[in-house]
């Protein structure tokens, strides 16, 4: 007795209860899934054994990933990593306040408001324009520098001013694009029901707008964590400048790379969940 | 008679021939450029170490000990060529683009490991600088009153070390890229004192600040661990053996003495901290 081919192809089909296009497509996964992971282990082959290879390669182990110095220094890393992040969470809220001050500012229709709405360019141009190492240092040293007292004089209320105003700019601009992405009709659609200016902005546009820019926020947040560490520069022994006194101490480099593993440690979690949100809002809106 | 001439004639010719071989080791095949002696220094190099930032000109500590070992090694002024490095160029692995390097490097255990460091070529007392109006607060040559201030250093030196060892200030230390931010800080107010090497300390009081006061210092004397400069040269660099013996020289004939006493102004009238 002869079994036609197809058949026995849609014979064990049937009996999990898939298609033949469903048992085909999983046939085509199942082996992108094996040829992505045998070319990821080849790679990851090559780097392993060529890399030490190279000859410096002793001396760069020695002076990179060092264990005795990892596990000497990491403790202390960790600890000095709590100021990166109280930085960041008192940040935070002051960030989103002004930011979204700043992009109705610059949103604002009315002529008497355009001092209102100069105010808001001119801002934005001028903290997105300077690089945020130089705003930490000419407020950081600069405002003290005026004769405050103790303890208002502090580094860390100055380098968090410095972070807050040049971080307002961003999310500001991209808070005013996701105002501007709400479409005019929703505004017409809010004076047709008899909402004012000001309840349209809140109860029609804002929700929209803010709900649109969440992705993009979350990587202003990703790079604000990591910029949190440029406070260093000012005096804050926070986990960059810790692992620079180590450097300098042992003249070795490891330490760098456990604040780098530290940093890793968040920004990862936050790209991951980052990335998700974008992709939850593509299919929302395809 | 003529024997002994003869002989102390054979001995004086076997001397001269050491002589020049250890010379020979100095001056050709192991520099990164042969017959030529590259130095590194920092950049910018700070008086009195280096007088305007010109270390060709031979003016200042450090460049004027950098030709007197140059010289003691073999090398005339003209085969000596400048570069600069900063502190981390000098530990990171992996090719040298200097023969050595000088830049108030602090001789440790820990940095030893790394690279290398010729014999001492100065011990630094270290001196506290503050302000007049800290000084006119009560701040006294005790440990007492000193670890009662507020307390900045430059990072990627030995100061927030022995900072935390000898004066245990009770508020956490506030750190510094260099000791231009440190005195930036001094005049914001945001910090009472620091911790330099003396003539370092000694110029920031009278030249960068208006009201500079040095309240006391740690001679290296009386100090258990006290501040060493070396030269740094790559690890396990040929010219190690060169350097110590130079080094060695100066100071036995006095010249390292004679440098120090010309470019490092006398510390006399700073009170030592007890």
């Amino acid at each position: 007795m002869t079994v036609h081919p197809d058949t026995e192809a849609v014979a064990p089909a049937a009996a999990t209860g898939r298609t033949r296009r469903q048992a085909y497509e999983a046939r085509v996964r199942r082996r992108s899934t094996a040829v992505a992971a045998a070319s990821t282990a080849l790679v990851v082959l090559a780097i392993v054994t060529l890399v030490p290879l190279a000859p410096g390669w002793e001396a760069v182990k020695r002076s990179f990933f060092n264990g005795e110095v990892f596990a000497q220094t990491f403790p202390t890393l960790v600890q000095a990593f709590l100021w990166d992040l109280a930085i960041f969470a008192w940040s935070v809220p002051m960030i989103t306040v002004i930011a979204l001050a700043v992009a109705l500012a610059r949103d604002a229709r009315s002529p008497a408001l355009f001092p209102l709405k100069l105010f808001g360019m001119l801002y934005t141009d001028i903290f997105r324009g300077i690089p945020v190492i130089l705003v930490v240092y000419l407020i950081g040293f600069g405002i003290p520098g005026l004769g405050l007292p103790r303890p208002w004089n502090s580094p860390y209320i100055w380098g968090t001013v410095a972070l807050v105003l040049t971080y307002s700019a961003y999310v500001a601009e991209i808070f005013r694009s996701g105002i501007e992405s709400i479409h005019d009709s929703q505004r017409a659609a809010a004076a047709s029901l008899g909402l004012g200016r000001a309840d349209t902005m809140r109860y029609v546009v804002l929700p929209q707008a803010i709900r649109r820019v969440v992705p993009a926020n979350m990587n202003m947040l990703i790079a604000l964590q990591k910029d949190v560490a440029l406070l260093s520069f000012i005096g804050p022994v926070e986990v960059l400048r810790q692992a620079g006194v180590f450097k300098s101490l042992l003249a070795n480099f490891t330490p760098y790379v456990g604040a780098a593993l530290i940093f890793l440690a968040v920004t990862i979690p936050a790209t991951r969940y980052a990335d998700y949100l974008m992709a939850r809002q593509r299919r929302e809106r395809s | 008679m003529t024997r002994t001439t003869l002989l102390s004639g054979a001995a004086a010719l076997a001397l001269s021939a050491t002589g020049a071989a250890a010379q020979n080791a100095c001056t050709t095949g192991n520099t990164i450029e042969d017959g030529v002696l590259t130095i590194a220094t920092g950049n910018p190099a700070y008086y009195p170490w280096v007088m305007n930032d010109d270390p060709e000109s031979k003016e200042g500590f450090e460049a004027a000990v950098a030709y007197a070992v140059a010289n003691e090694m073999g090398y005339s002024d003209d085969q000596v060529v400048w570069t600069r490095s900063s502190f981390d160029q000098a530990i990171q692995p992996g090719a040298k683009n200097y023969d050595f390097n000088l830049q108030q490097f602090s001789i440790t255990e820990a940095r030893d490991e790394v690279i290398d460091f010729s014999v001492p070529y100065y011990s630094a007392a270290a001196a506290v600088l503050t302000r007049q109006p800290t000084a006119d607060a009560g701040a006294t040559n005790s440990i007492e009153s000193l670890s009662g201030l507020k307390w900045g250093a430059a990072a990627s030196t030995t100061a927030p070390t022995m900072i935390e060892n000898l004066i245990d200030p009770e508020d956490p230390l506030l750190l510094y890229d260099d000791s231009a931010d440190v005195v930036e800080a001094m005049k914001a107010n945001q910090i009472d004192a620091s911790l330099f090497d003396l003539p370092t300390a000694l110029y920031l009081s009278a030249v960068t600040l208006d009201d500079g006061v040095l309240v006391g210092q740690f001679p290296p004397a009386l100090s258990e661990n006290p501040d060493q400069f070396g030269l740094v040269l790559a690890e396990g660099s040929p010219l190690k053996t060169c350097v110590d013996a130079a080094i060695t020289a100066l100071e036995q004939d006095g010249t390292l003495a004679a440098l120090e006493s010309e470019w490092l102004a006398g510390a006399t009238g700073v009170p030592v901290i007890d």
